[in-house]
């Protein structure tokens, strides 16, 4: 397992080098930089601006030379943003992105798993359309429709929740809830499919057959198997609650990194767009490989192959 | 014995869980919104629009840094927010020499720093040294250009700053030369890249022109004005406490302000229906009509120092006729414009200056005649628009540009039949673009400095960065360095009017409206002056709840 880990954790390497290089041209490519500003600088602060951030090097010096940073851990300072580096941003933003992808990933789980163990254990009965209905509007619904209709119904109409913040406790609510919401709509759905799949198996008939209580048949061993498929989702899902919650975070005002990824991109803030897509980059590949782990552990027949 | 019976245990388990929710909820119901509990507080909660990028007086270029900056530094020269003219400041008294190209300040005694450093004139020739530094690359750099030698030790030409036409002359007297007699200078003192900055904070962390040091963050940044920065959180809130050792502490009111950063204007909007700011910083066009209609006084519409116009690249034909630019800005229909497509208080505009710039008002302008267009574009040899060539109308991607597109692209189409194709860009492809000539027609804005009809006018010379039209003209040019000598100020006036009259001759920009500013503010914030440049002075500013009527 130790040996699978370190091979895995190596192939990163070429995969984020890879990505640098695209990355580092792509944003070049584009067209505008990041000091064109609604009123023109002069020339004279343009040349100072360039010199101070080694803008005025031909394009292959500064790849190499953010190479070189990159090798000593550094991702530069922020062009639009100064007195913090690019690391330090994304040290104060990416716990406050963390910290609403594990609630919504919470209501994702919760919500998702309870919904798909209901709909398989009595299929084609209310308990299951119901559920599943409403998964199917949760998958169609996105974020920006169904974020301001939660906070229209429990901010504007009924008060109870504040419209935006993450100041307090009861702030976080609404994001987590819409960011979670498609997400447990998928978990119900692959809950379902999953469970529906195993509990035809012949080692449920067994363990029914040994006299064990229905509950512990469902929840302990139809549910490891039933769960494969929404861990196999989780992976990429878990990576795209973290980097994918741009639009809550706008609803919300939630200061949170998806909507620093997307502010340094279309103000050209070249460092800033190089780290934090770097970042993500790698939090992508750490997440399908907890993903790979886990089911390993889950299932023997992944873990001998 | 008996048990106690808690009330809940006795009623049903359904029961229990419902009035524990109904307590809960009803908690929730009555917990009072956040203005309301810091009203009694004292505390001004103001949104703010986007999240500050920076707090450093002498390098922030944007409005909600602008609005900040206000609130923890002060010029030497303030202005009276109900009549705009220059107030004192740090400045407790200024004397001009006969030929209006000296001043000198007189300082206050008790001016001092948010930590009780004494604050002296050293630490303003300090400042103005700092902005100037080329390696600071400060965008307002070129505001004090009007200063001698300013603008060559700016560029890296002179490397010697005693030079420059700033002069300590004892700690509470400061001797400022100018190149020209700019009757408007004392009005770019409150700008804030003539605030001073705390010399030994600065130098704290790191070198006197370094751009990008830690200097701003709280607990580190020291200013001189009625607030102090107390906490800031980027993209959660910023606070700022009243400063004791403001020179005025005694009449500033408030106990604080927060300001705090929404970008987005529905959601500032939202904010503001459930009392969790006094002020938002706009109002989405949208929902006007709604706040209109509950003439509950909250929705602010005032006159805003900003031109919208279309740019012309006069390098392009048919757009180099100078009749086919007249013809196409007298087609269009600007009263229509504001009143039927815009209808947020924005004003139809003749000219580029806006009115409202202390004593100069501009000539007729461009008329909206719809013959006379005609007439002119037959002139031109496109009678009835035969033969007029695809032309591009270029905007950066948002509803109002497109709103306002789509109206002059009507209008074109009516009146003089003429065809012309609409595109939308992301803004810094539009930026692109524009900068590269690589343009038919383009939407454009210009939003004033200060109060002078010169920040308009300026942006049309040949050289600045913000013409982008390819107009070109030696006489315009003239007229205004001619302005900028003379120490006569009617006759400095007439000759910007001279000025601003070619401009409006050669149609190298059609304006369209003059702006307004649209925004909610509860009534208990009082003090507030409506004005042109949204110049606010915040010591002024108090809380005052009337009693409520309606409960």
């Amino acid at each position: 397992m130790t040996g699978f880990i370190l091979r895995r954790l190596l192939a990163f390497v070429p995969v984020l080098f890879v990505t640098v290089t695209i990355v580092f041209f792509l944003v070049r490519l584009a067209p505008g930089g990041p000091f064109d500003e609604d009123k023109a600088v002069t020339e004279t602060v343009r040349k100072q601006l360039e010199q101070h951030y080694r803008l005025d090097a031909p394009l292959w010096k500064q790849y190499l030379m953010y190479l070189g940073d990159l090798c000593k851990g550094d991702l530069g300072p922020s062009m639009t943003r100064p007195s913090r580096t690019v690391s330090e941003w994304i040290a104060l933003r990416f716990p406050v992105s963390l910290e609403l992808g594990c609630y919504a990933l919470l209501v994702a789980l919760a919500a998702g798993l309870t919904a798909g163990l209901l709909a398989a254990y009595r299929p084609n009965s209310w308990v299951d359309h119901l559920p599943m209905s409403l998964a199917m509007a949760g998958i169609c619904i996105p974020a920006f429709v169904l974020g301001p209709l939660l906070v229209l119904v429990f901010s504007l109409w009924l008060g109870w929740l504040p419209v935006q913040g993450w100041d307090t406790p009861a702030g976080r609510i609404l994001p987590a809830v819409t960011l979670g919401a498609s997400y447990a709509a998928y978990v119900a759905r692959l809950t379902r499919g999953g469970m529906l799949e195993v509990m035809t198996q012949d080692f449920i008939r067994t363990a029914r057959a040994k006299g064990m209580s229905e509950a512990r048949v469902v929840l302990r061993h139809g549910l490891r198997g039933g769960i494969q498929p929404v861990v196999s989702f989780l992976g990429p899902a878990a990576a795209g609650l973290l980097t994918g919650s741009f639009v809550v975070e706008t609803i919300f005002q939630v200061p949170g990194l998806g909507r620093e990824f997307v502010r340094a991109a279309t103000n050209r803030d070249y460092t800033m767009t190089l780290g934090t897509v770097l970042f993500l980059a790698f939090l992508v590949l750490l997440f399908n490989l907890a993903v790979d782990v886990i089911q390993a552990w889950l299932d023997p027949r992944v873990r001998r192959a | 014995m008996e048990t106690p019976v808690s009330p809940l245990s006795s009623l049903s388990g359904a029961w229990r869980t419902r009035s524990i929710l109904l307590a809960f909820l009803l908690a929730a119901v009555l917990a009072p919104a956040a203005c309301e509990r810091l009203d009694t507080e004292n505390i001004l909660i103001l949104g703010n629009g986007a999240e500050p990028k920076d707090l450093d007086p002498h390098r922030i270029t944007g409005v909600p840094e602008f609005s900040i900056a206000r609130a923890l530094f002060e010029g030497l020269v303030e202005l009276d927010p109900s009549t705009l003219e220059p107030a004192p400041g740090v400045a407790e008294s200024w004397d001009t020499s006969p030929d209006g190209k000296v001043y000198t300040f007189h300082l206050r005694k008790n001016a001092k720093w948010s930590n009780g450093d004494p604050l002296t004139a050293r630490d303003f020739a300090y400042s103005w040294q700092r902005v100037l530094m080329p390696g600071l690359a400060s965008r307002y750099a070129y505001l004090l250009y009007g200063i001698r030698n300013a603008k060559a030790f700016n560029e890296g030409a002179l490397p010697d700053f005693s030079q420059v036409g700033v002069k300590v002359l004892n700690p509470q007297a400061l001797e400022v030369t100018l190149e020209n007699p700019t009757p408007y200078f004392l009005l770019l003192l409150n700008t804030p890249c003539f605030m001073p900055v705390h010399r030994a904070t600065i130098e704290r962390f790191g070198r006197m022109d370094d751009p990008d040091t830690r200097w701003i963050w709280a607990g580190n940044l020291v200013g001189n004005g009625p607030f102090a920065l107390e906490r800031w959180e980027p993209d959660r809130l910023l606070r700022a406490a009243r400063n004791p050792h403001y020179w005025d502490a005694a009449s500033v009111r408030l106990n604080g302000i927060h300001f705090l950063p929404v970008d987005s204007a529905q959601t500032e909007e939202r904010m503001f229906r459930t009392g969790q700011v006094h002020k938002t910083s706009s109002l989405l066009p949208s929902k006007i009509a709604t706040w209109r209609a509950r003439k509950d006084g909250t929705l602010r519409i005032e006159p805003y120092l900003g031109t919208y116009y279309l740019k012309v690249n006069v390098t392009r034909p048919p757009l180099n006729d100078t009749r086919v630019r007249l013809a196409l800005a007298m087609a269009i229909d600007r009263e229509s414009i504001c009143r039927d497509v815009l209808k947020g208080g924005q004003q139809p505009a003749m000219n580029l200056t806006p009115p409202g710039l202390g004593g100069y008002t501009a000539r007729a302008g461009i008329p909206y005649d719809v013959e006379k267009a005609r007439k002119i574009l037959a002139e031109a040899g496109y009678p009835d628009g035969r033969g007029f060539p695809a032309i591009e109308y270029m905007y950066n991607t948002q509803e109002q540009h497109r709103v306002v597109a789509e109206a002059v692209q009507d209008m074109w189409k009516n009146a003089l039949n003429i065809r012309v194709t609409l595109v939308n860009h992301d803004w810094k492809v539009y930026q692109e673009r524009l900068q590269g000539l690589d343009y038919c027609i383009a939407r454009g804005v210009w939003i004033g400095d200060y109060l002078d009809p010169t920040t308009f006018l300026d942006c049309m010379r040949s050289n600045s960065g913000n013409n982008n039209t390819g107009f070109a003209s030696a006489e315009y040019e003239a007229l205004l360095d001619e302005a900028a000598r003379t120490g006569d100020a009617a006759k400095r006036l007439e000759l910007l009017r001279r000025a601003e009259a070619i401009l409006m001759k050669e149609a190298p920009v059609m304006p369209i409206y003059n702006y307004s500013s649209v925004y909610l503010m509860r009534p208990e914030v009082k003090g507030w002056e409506p004005n042109i440049l949204q110049y606010v002075s915040y010591k002024r500013l108090y809380l005052e709840k009337e009693p409520d009527k309606r409960r």
